[in-house]
């Protein structure tokens, strides 16, 4: 190689690392920022912020979900395997919300402890397979 | 000194010869669409008519098809890009600059369908058409990289200039992809982890996953097809004084 | 499976169908632009070189 040629590709492979390093840094400072959703642990732990709006993600524990009155009014609880959050939330569900479902809701947590949420996403799974498989799946699982 | 071999550099430097390159395009570009046409066809049959329901999202899932395979599109050809970026800044090869800038549109459209798709699968399935999540994010902050290229590309007026430039801007841009890789990963985000390139176990049903490769394929001779179409059209704007051009427009006319 | 239901595709024709026209729009567009304006950029070259004076 030429040595102009091989001086430019070093200044290059130069770049990319101050580039590459430059992110690094710069994504490590605002890691909590760019975290979407805190965990139930987290709220637990008194991790998430008090008085303020924001998003709280797990998954919703299995015969835990209730309608207490005859109005849009939903509560269940969302755990992470550890600790489990009560969440209150009036208003229309995704299609993909059920027991078992990992969700993202926002809201801001009462006096009582209780998540009061303004806004339930669904989280869905990285899993595809037919009903059949899926039925197939669960069967073996129950069994235990 | 060099350490590729004397009969390799020639046939590189006789395949990027514009004129030579030119004709290759034309003698490929028929073949390519045959295979785009014979991969397409069975990849959307499979999609959208033989593979199963999907257990929790029902048929909302075949967006699939288009989504994902568009998203590795926007991830691969950026990286082709800055590729090409950095060969044409070391060697100065002509037909690097114009394979990267011919590459930007294509790349901003494989980018533009995969959020506008995903936003249109976010809707029923999430509940959303869109969060700021880091996945989201960054791959929005994808397409805005795309639209660099092709306005600074445009805003400088000699083209071996602008051609620097935009390599530069091609493989600055470059580390975000690894962040759009493993956002997922990374951090909490709505969008949920990969399903293909994990390896430890399936998680897509083989009737599903097959037209999704098909899929994939086919985007990525769609790619081919495309870039070549642009190629010749960005040789023929900066060649037009040259006498292969007017050899070619004789030969036509 | 009946045409009607594969067009509903399970009550989410408008998201799975808009999706896939987008898709054939954009993909459609920058496949034919570049071809389009070649066959005008050669018919000005070769207008261009009939008259070279000029």
């Amino acid at each position: 190689m030429k040595p102009h040629r091989k001086q430019r590709l070093i200044l290059i492979g130069l770049m990319l690392i101050g580039i590459g390093l430059a992110a690094t840094f710069a994504l490590k400072a605002f890691n909590e920022n760019l975290m979407y959703f805190f965990s139930t642990t987290d709220v637990a732990e008194g991790k998430a912020p008090k008085d303020a709006l924001f998003r709280l993600g797990g998954m919703v524990v299995k015969g835990s979900v209730e309608r207490p009155s005859e109005d849009l009014l939903v509560r269940f609880k969302l755990s992470d395997f550890s600790k489990e959050v009560t969440v209150e939330y009036s208003g229309i569900l995704p299609d993909l919300f059920r027991e078992g479902q990992g969700i993202v809701a926002k809201g801001r947590l009462d006096n009582r402890g209780v998540f009061v949420a303004e806004e339930v996403l669904a989280k869905h799974d990285e899993n595809y397979m037919p009903p059949e498989v899926a039925d197939s799946l669960k069967k073996p699982a129950e069994a235990e | 000194m060099s350490f590729i071999p004397a009969p390799i550099s020639r046939f590189f430097h006789r395949t990027a010869s514009p004129p030579h390159f030119y004709a290759l395009a034309n003698r490929f570009i028929p073949w390519l669409t045959v295979l785009f046409l014979l991969l397409l066809i069975p990849g959307l049959y499979g999609g959208l008519i033989m593979a199963p329901t999907d257990y929790q999202q029902g048929d909302s899932y075949r967006i699939i098809y288009i989504h994902v395979p568009a998203a590795w599109m926007s991830l691969f050809i950026y990286v082709l890009m800055a590729v090409m970026g950095g060969i044409a800044l070391i060697w100065r090869m002509k037909l690097a600059e114009v394979m990267l800038i011919s590459s930007a549109p294509i790349g901003a459209g494989f980018t533009f369908i995969a959020l506008v798709t995903g936003s249109l699968w976010g809707k029923p399935m999430w509940g959303t058409w869109w969060v700021w999540d880091a996945r989201l994010t960054s791959e929005l902050i994808l397409l805005f990289l795309y639209l660099g290229v092709i306005s600074l590309h445009g805003a400088i007026e000699d083209k071996r200039n602008a051609a620097r430039a935009v390599s530069i801007l091609a493989l600055v841009g470059v580390v975000n992809i690894p962040i759009i890789h493993y956002s997922v990963e990374w951090w909490n985000t709505l969008h949920q982890g990969p399903t293909v390139s994990k390896m430890d176990k399936p998680s897509i049903h083989i009737s599903m996953l097959i037209p999704l490769l098909l899929m994939a394929v086919a985007f990525k001779v769609y790619y081919a097809i495309a870039l070549l179409q642009a190629a010749k059209l960005e040789l023929l704007k900066r060649e037009s004084s040259a006498q292969w051009v007017k050899n070619l427009l004789e030969k036509t006319v | 499976m009946t045409l009607g239901s594969f067009l509903d595709m399970g009550g989410y024709a408008f998201y799975v169908w808009t999706s896939y026209g987008i898709t054939t729009a954009v993909l459609l567009f920058n496949l034919l632009a570049p071809i389009v304006q070649r066959k005008q950029l050669l018919r000005q070259l070769a207008l261009k070189q009939k008259r070279p004076q000029r």
